[in-house]
């Protein structure tokens, strides 16, 4: 008998009390400190946001008692005939929908192209290139702002409104698609598309039999990750918007401490299920792919390594 | 017949490159030129009549009054270098809180995670995906203090025995922890994130072997751990630096009070409210972002070295 057996032998020995008056008397023993500390930092992180979703169910007008279940807030963003109807929050909540929805085929065709060329592409000037490409992740969104509002309004002439917000949120999604394409360009390699190549495939048979299908799972959880951000987005959405264009989280903004009922968290909790859940889809989708590989870690490991 | 080979192979070594072509164009037109514009519109001049920017295209034509004064106004004590001095200070507690909260965190996932690995992560991550303005929509509802209801976060001190008058977070020094609060809330997911990467990367066999030389296990993370987690550490805190500074809308949402301003808040203030003061927003962003410069190439620097290592 090991001493390591000795020590599990003790430790199923000691009944449930015991062990819940060991963890009292030694707080600060190091996984049970870290153990609480950490659920404290979930529920921390956590319960503003369920508390905000619950009050969009509230039945009174406030924000912060509870004062019984009902829908009527949701109702208030659709239902003309309701009580509290907004007529301000339906347009937010399509052109949010609009502008995610257009970014997401534009951004995942231009960063898929982008991601297989900078890999490809050996030659001087890649690894500047794959630098630069870095920058839109780390530039302050304010500066990206700042520089499209000051270029559509002084030289492109561009009406700020859904067109510019469009061309905004493009330009910010791209480097995201870029970077979950490369790390499954990495992982191929370059052996398929050179063999078919070597079987006397043209360079484009080869890229649209083999090298995108075997992408296919990083363009797909691209496509939910771009709408998902695209969603969000607040600050190139203000930048580049002058009148109706609207978004849900320019709309909490601007209404968050001033003209606020629960109407706004109902919308607000909205937006949220949708992003919630197109990123969902995107880690399911790596999962799937990820099982069929047997790399042996989940995909939301993958998805917390995968970094900026 | 060579020629026809030589042909394949050209069409090869060209053909995949080409596609990066749109994706090029897209950033030279909408990323990099916009930069220049930033410039463009700094070091121009306005019109008399209705105040609007004339920016100076040309580099030869570029006039330096409007950036010198903007610069000027910063050194000297006053409005604007206050919005500085306070975005300074702000980061740099934000920072540290997120470092004493988060590390803990990220240490107890990455080492003991076990079983409960996956829904911690997922938990953890979550917030990372909910909007922003969502996230601050919550606090605002639980810090608003109206006549006839303090708040969840002031009943919930209430009901604590050494309370006293509900508190009005958004005035007064206490408005400067609740603007901190926002920042920590907001963009601790971010730092948590690679500092987790980070710290589940490292070895364990490293932690083994320190503990079998006779390192106490608190010696063994000063010396081991810790130092192994420094990357992690530094990316996580520029990742948040980097937003924090271009930040408007956490002061505005969290307390909207003049006293709690940062220098966001006076480029978003130039550039979107005032007339005629896009030079100076312009000249702001400028400023802030030389400033900032230094800490995003000292970072994608770093993650490119990082990648380039992955990859052999």
């Amino acid at each position: 008998v090991t001493t390591a057996e000795v020590a599990l032998e003790r430790e199923r020995a000691i009944p449930r009390l015991g062990r819940l008056r060991s963890f009292f008397s030694n707080p600060w023993g190091k996984p049970r400190f870290l153990s609480v500390w950490t659920w404290l930092y979930i529920i921390w992180t956590i319960a503003p946001v369920v508390l905000a979703v619950q009050f969009s169910f509230n039945d009174g007008r406030s924000r912060s008692t509870f004062q019984g279940f009902s829908t009527q807030w949701y109702q208030a963003i659709w239902d003309e005939a309701s009580l509290n109807f907004d007529d301000t929050l339906l347009p937010a909540l399509t052109q949010s929908l609009k502008l995610a929805l257009l970014t997401m085929p534009i951004a995942t065709t231009l960063g898929v192209g982008l991601a297989i060329g900078l890999a490809r592409w050996r030659g001087r000037g890649s690894g500047a290139a794959n630098f630069l490409m870095l920058f839109p992740l780390v530039t302050p969104e304010i500066v990206m702002g700042a520089s499209m509002f000051l270029i559509f309004s002084n030289l492109y002439h561009l009406r700020l409104g859904t067109t510019a917000q469009l061309l905004g949120h493009v330009t910010f999604s791209l480097s995201y698609v870029v970077i979950v394409t490369r790390g499954r360009l990495f992982a191929i390699g370059r052996d398929y598309e050179e063999a078919a190549m070597d079987l006397g495939a043209s360079p484009a048979g080869a890229l649209r039999r083999v090298l995108l299908p075997l992408l296919a799972p990083a363009i797909l959880s691209s496509f939910f990750i771009v709408f998902a951000i695209s969603i969000d987005d607040f600050v190139i959405s203000q930048f580049l918007c002058a009148q109706d264009c609207t978004t849900i989280p320019i709309k909490i903004y601007s209404a968050a401490r001033n003209a606020g009922n629960p109407s706004l968290n109902a919308i607000a909790t909205i937006m949220m299920m949708l992003s919630l859940l197109s990123i969902t889809v995107a880690v399911l989708i790596l999962r799937w792919f990820n099982r069929r590989q047997s790399t042996g870690r989940s995909a939301v490991e993958d998805f917390a390594r995968f970094e900026i | 017949m060579t020629t026809a080979v030589g042909g394949v192979v050209g069409e090869r070594r060209w053909y995949y490159p080409a596609l990066a072509v749109p994706g090029v164009a897209w950033l030279l037109l909408l990323f990099i030129l916009p930069f220049y514009a930033i410039a463009a519109v700094a070091f121009g001049t306005r019109d008399l009549i209705f105040a609007l920017p004339i920016p100076a295209w040309n580099p030869l034509e570029w006039q330096f009054g409007t950036f010198r004064d903007t610069a000027a106004e910063l050194l000297a004590s006053g409005g604007l270098q206050a919005q500085f001095l306070r975005t300074l200070t702000y980061v740099i507690v934000a920072v540290a809180t997120c470092l004493v909260v988060g590390y803990p965190v990220a240490y107890y996932i990455a080492r003991y995670g076990g079983r409960m690995k996956v829904i911690l992560l997922t938990l953890m991550i979550a917030p990372f995906w909910m909007s922003y303005l969502m996230r601050m929509l919550a606090w605002v509802n639980l810090l608003a203090v109206k006549p006839d209801d303090p708040g969840l976060v002031n009943r919930l001190l209430m009901a604590t025995p050494f309370a006293g008058d509900p508190i009005n977070w958004s005035s007064g020094s206490v408005s400067n922890l609740t603007v901190i609060l926002g920042l920590v809330y907001g963009y601790i997911p971010f730092f948590i994130l690679p500092l987790y990467a980070a710290l589940d990367r490292i070895d364990r066999s490293q932690l083994e072997a320190s503990r079998d030389l006779g390192a106490s296990p608190a010696w063994t993370f000063w010396r081991v751990t810790l130092p192994l987690s420094k990357q992690g550490i530094l990316a996580g805190a520029v990742i948040i630096t980097l937003p924090m500074f271009g930040d408007y809308y956490t002061p505005n949402l969290m307390t909207a009070s003049p006293d709690n301003t940062m220098i966001g808040n006076a480029i978003d203030f130039a550039l979107q409210g005032g007339q005629g003061q896009q030079p100076k927003g312009a000249a702001l962003t400028l400023l802030l972002s030389a400033f900032i410069g230094a800490l995003m190439i000292y970072y994608l620097v770093s993650v490119s070295r990082a990648a380039k290592e992955a990859q052999r």
